[in-house]
This record gives C-alpha cells, structure tokens and sequence, in this order.
C-alpha cells in the first residue's frame, strides 16, 4: 500500500532494449548462490558499473521485447527482487523467465505501448490486480493476470504459496 | 481445418491433465511424466529443505543428472554434488547420474527415460530437445520441480502452436544446425515465444534422431515452449536400442486439420552453412560474411552438437590435418555412451593426433565449465548460446556454428567453409 491507499508497487524505473538475456541479467558463474540478496550484487554485471549503480536504485525495470530470454535459470529472477525491483514492465517476455518472475513473487507485466512512453529514470507505479501503469505521460493498461497465478504472485511466489497449502492440509 | 482437430501440444497438456477440449491460452495443472533436475538439484534440495512436513510424491520420476559443472572445481561444488548423491539414495530418487555420465538431455534420451507422448520439465532451457523422440520436453525454474516433487502437479498454459515444414536436401558440408540457425535469424530470438513448433516435411522425416535432437534443441533459441517431431520408424528403432517397454503407449500425433498460428515452408537444398555472430543466436549471416574471422578457440560441445554423428563430422574434417597453431580444439563428448563408442570407433584418436584435447563429457565450456577466454578472445564454437560472458571476459567473443564448419575453422584458425575442406 502507498500514500495513495491503493496498491500500487513501483519507484524509479530504469531501462533497457530488446532481447535482454539471462547471462546479461546474472552470469552463470554466480548460479553457485541462491539467496536473492547476494545475487543482486552480480546482477546485470556484464553491462558495467555505471548501469548497475542505476539499476540499484530503481523500483521498476522497463524493457522491450523478449526480456530474460536464455537460460532457465530461476535467479534471473531472484536477483531482482534481491536488488529490490518490485516490478518488470516489458513489451514482451521469454516464456521460462515469466514463470521464473511469477514463481518468485515479481510482478511480469507485459504492455505493448508503454515502454516506448516511459523515459529512463521516471517514476512508474503499477496496479497488479487492476492491469494499470501509472508513468508521467499517461496511463496504460496491461491484461491482468489469471486468477490461479495471482494466488502464486500474491502469496510472494510458487514455494511460499505450496507451504501455505501444506499447513492448510496439515490443519484439515 | 476443423474444430475438433488438434495439434500435438493440445493432445500431451490434455492427456497429462486428464481434461480434454483444451483450447490455446487455458492454464490447467499436468502431472509431468518425468521432473529433470541438472546441477541445479541442489537448488532444489535446498528449496524442499525450507517446505516443512513436506514428503515426495514420486521419486520414481525425479531424475537428477550432475553434468553443468562436473567434476566439481571447487569444495562448494563438490558440497552440492555430494547434498544430491545423498539425497538421491535417502529419497530414493529414481533416476540419478553422476559426474561421470554427461548432458542430461543425452542421457535421459540414450537410457529410455523420454517416450514420446509424455510430458517432461527440466531445468534447463533446452528441454525442447525432448520433442526429438515425440516427448513433450519444457524448461522451469528450480522452485517448479521442487514444487512438483512435493504435489505431482505444474501449472502449464496450452500454448498455440506452429508447424514448419522442411523440405529439399541438404548439399554436403550444410546441416540441421545450418537449418536452424537460418531460421532462427530470420525469425529473430522471439520467433516462436510460447509457442510449440512442430517439425514437419520429407527433410525432417529424412534426418537421424541425432539430427531431429540439434532442430528441436535450437527451436529454443526462438524462445519455443516445446518443440516436437512425430514418432517414425527410426524413432521406435532408438526407443527400442534404448530399452523403452511400450514405447508407443503415450504416442500422440497432431491431427490433420489442426489449427497452427504460423506455418512455414522451408526448401533446404540450396541452404549455405550459416553462422551466429556475437552476442545473439540470432545474428546470423551465411559462412562467407564472417570467412576470415580469426580464432583463439574452437569448442566443439553441447547438447546441440556433441553427439556421436557430431564428433564423426569433426573427425571427417580432422583426418590427417593439424588444429592451426595458437588455436584451442576443446571437444567435450556429450555423454560417457557417445565417448565410448567414439574410443572404439578409433574417432578419438583422429581428434587427439589432430591435436583436440578431449574433455570429460557433460556441459563443459558451454556452461562455463572449462575454456575461458581472456578478454579479446575469441571461439567458434558448436553450442547454442553466444551471450556477452557466458564463456569467460565480458569482453570476449562467441560465434556458433556446425560441427563441420567447427573443425574446418579449427585447421586454418579463422572462420572457414567447410566445404572448402571438404572439396
């Protein structure tokens, strides 16, 4: 929840172009950790300093086509919400990191037209469950997700959610 | 085209869902057929490790495969390793190989653990390699097969699917690699997101089940979901060498009549060898536009191209010639199946006297396991990803290619046509 009363996710927001790769987001050699907190320190390592400086102190990452495409590797996905990322708005994702994204409680938002309004450095805020994002030259609309991978989403990802419903059979 | 009709994704997500009238888009839960789980076993170790009073549904279909980064380089490494070997044997996991055997997908498909029809996830990208034999193989993150050695059950999307119809004959020195890397250049690295791509035509129906594995591995690489060729003659005659009972009981073929979003027909005969450029699969020109192109290495490796039939091409080519002086051969076999019978066949001599150095099979430097480059270097090499780094100094290069184009290249240490070698 924000100030707003709503519950919008988001922050500055940094950009990138199309066909951002999983070695790019995190270099195979650091798959030997799975905390998200140590994995955001290599995080994008292959673009520089100067990059990953900004991209610590985004929210939200704004992208073209095809982001996280590559590797299966699930910490291409963990090492943002390590770094704090709330949210990946892009004009469209790879099919495993999209499930990566949900499975790890990062919200994956696909929109065809906002990338191209968004400016790297803006502030972009996002409402998940009514497929809204709110950036400074306007508002736009992304198909909200179905309601089984909201369950996952909102429990903060596949292996939180799967303890919750072994408690609830355990209590049954 | 007819309603009812229906492509073979549709018929593998319904028959391992139990539904039927699945349309492309619905999200049903499948109980997967086999749950693959490579190096990063211990990641699912570690993720069961957190899910208190959880037990395992079928360890009978859990197969663990130690192949990215084997024999283990460093204590941590060999930490994981052992957490797996002693879970396999506490769990009673029913499938587990060590570092010894090699690339997961190879294995699994030599040692009949893939049937066609049957529904596979791994952890690893290019599980689409599966569809080679039929299957229905698909990459997931690690939290997913934790997930489904816990419930049995994965939440999948029916995706829509596209056929591609390959036609004509490959002239000599051209290969399935070739096929997909002009496709995947021309269809760009997002050309077939979520969809199943099906393999169809008289080229297809021509090729060995080592060559339906190259097509169906790189239809990765256009961000596919699945990829699949239908089960034949050839097909059953591997399952049986493998020593699969029953291998037609899951059998599914599309329907004719299916509705696919996107059908291509490709004429291979007049095709060149192609190469992908750094840093993307799909910057991809024919050999001739990057002839020249000087190499520090040549790895000739990956559940892409280390196959059997692979290392006989590279030996081919390396017969009585020598690697080019300053130029790394590293050929890592795919599996211990595929290193042995290229001992006995005598090819790994031809590569040694060449002056390869012959590695232990598994993933090796297409995982970063081995052959890195220092920054400015540059390999050619037979893998399937040529992403900034994936193979040492951020500022290294990468370029992809066939097998033979690899050991062409190899001898005169630039980038080089192999039917110039071959002439």
């Amino acid at each position: 929840m924000n100030e707003r009363g709503s519950s919008l996710i988001g922050g500055r927001c940094v950009k990138l172009g199309d066909h951002v790769n999983s070695d790019v987001i995190i270099p195979g050699r650091y798959l030997t950790s799975i905390d998200p907190v140590e994995l955001a320190g290599h995080a994008f390592e292959p673009l520089g300093r100067e990059f990953q400086d900004r991209f610590r102190a985004a929210k939200v990452i704004v992208a073209g086509r095809n982001f996280g495409c590559g590797s299966a590797r699930e910490q291409a996905a963990s090492c943002l919400v390590g770094a704090g990322i709330q949210a990946v708005v892009a004009q469209s994702f790879a099919r495993v990191f999209f499930r990566n994204a949900i499975n790890t409680g990062l919200a994956a938002l696909q929109s065809a037209d906002a990338e191209a309004h968004i400016a790297d450095g803006d502030e972009v805020f996002i409402d998940v469950a009514a497929g809204m994002i709110e950036t400074p030259s306007g508002r736009f609309s992304f198909p909200p997700y179905p309601e089984n991978l909201t369950r996952i989403l909102n429990a903060g990802g596949l292996i939180p959610y799967i303890a919750r419903k072994l408690a609830s059979e355990a209590r049954r | 085209m007819t309603e009812s009709a229906k492509t073979f994704a549709q018929k593998a997500i319904e028959r391992a869902s139990g539904s039927s009238g699945l349309a492309p888009g619905t999200i049903v839960e499948v109980a997967p057929d086999l749950y693959m789980s490579h190096t990063a076993s211990w990641r699912c170790i570690k993720t069961f490790e957190k899910l208190p009073g959880a037990t395992i549904r079928h360890p009978e279909r859990i197969a663990m495969v130690m192949d990215h980064i084997a024999p283990a380089p460093t204590a941590q490494v060999a930490g994981h390793h052992r957490l797996c070997r002693e879970f396999a044997r506490r769990y009673g996991v029913g499938h587990f190989f060590d570092v010894n055997e090699g690339i997961a997908h190879l294995i699994l498909m030599e040692r009949g653990l893939i049937r066609p029809g049957e529904i596979i996830i791994g952890t690893d990208s290019h599980s689409t390699i599966y569809g080679a034999l039929g299957a229905l193989g698909t990459g997931v993150g690690f939290s997913e097969i934790t997930a489904t050695w816990v419930t049995g059950v994965l939440w999948m999307m029916v995706p829509e699917s596209m056929r591609v119809t390959l036609a004509g004959r490959l002239s000599p020195g051209v290969f399935p690699k070739d096929v997909m890397l002009k496709l995947i250049g021309d269809l760009t690295a997002d050309g077939a997101t979520y969809l199943s791509m099906e393999f169809d035509g008289a080229l297809t129906a021509s090729m060995s089940i080592s060559e339906r594995m190259t097509l169906c591995n790189l239809a990765m690489e256009l961000g596919a979901k699945n990829a699949y060729v239908r089960p034949d003659a050839l097909a059953y005659d591997y399952l049986a060498t493998a020593g699969v009972e029953d291998p037609a009981r899951h059998a599914l073929l599309p329907d004719a009549g299916a509705r696919y979003v996107r059908e291509l027909s490709i004429d291979a005969t007049s095709l060149a060898p192609q190469v992908a450029c750094p840093h993307a699969v799909d910057n991809v020109r024919p050999v001739g536009e990057v002839a020249g192109v000087k190499l520090d290495q040549v790895f000739v490796g990956s559940c892409a191209n280390a196959k059997y039939d692979d290392l006989v091409e590279v030996a081919k080519i390396l017969k009585g010639r020598r690697v080019a002086a300053g130029v790394r051969l590293l050929v890592t076999p795919g599996s211990r199946d595929t290193m042995k019978k290229a001992a006995d066949s005598g090819v790994l001599s031809t590569l040694i006297e060449a002056g390869a150095l012959i590695t232990n099979p598994g993933c090796g430097a297409c995982a970063g396991d081995g052959g890195a480059m220092d920054q400015g270097e540059v390999t050619l090499s037979t893998a399937n990803r040529n992403f900034r780094g994936r193979m040492g100094s951020y500022e290294s290069a990468i370029y992809l290619a066939s097998p033979a184009t690899a050991a062409a290249s190899a001898i005169t240490g630039v980038i080089t046509d192999p039917r110039e070698v071959l002439a």
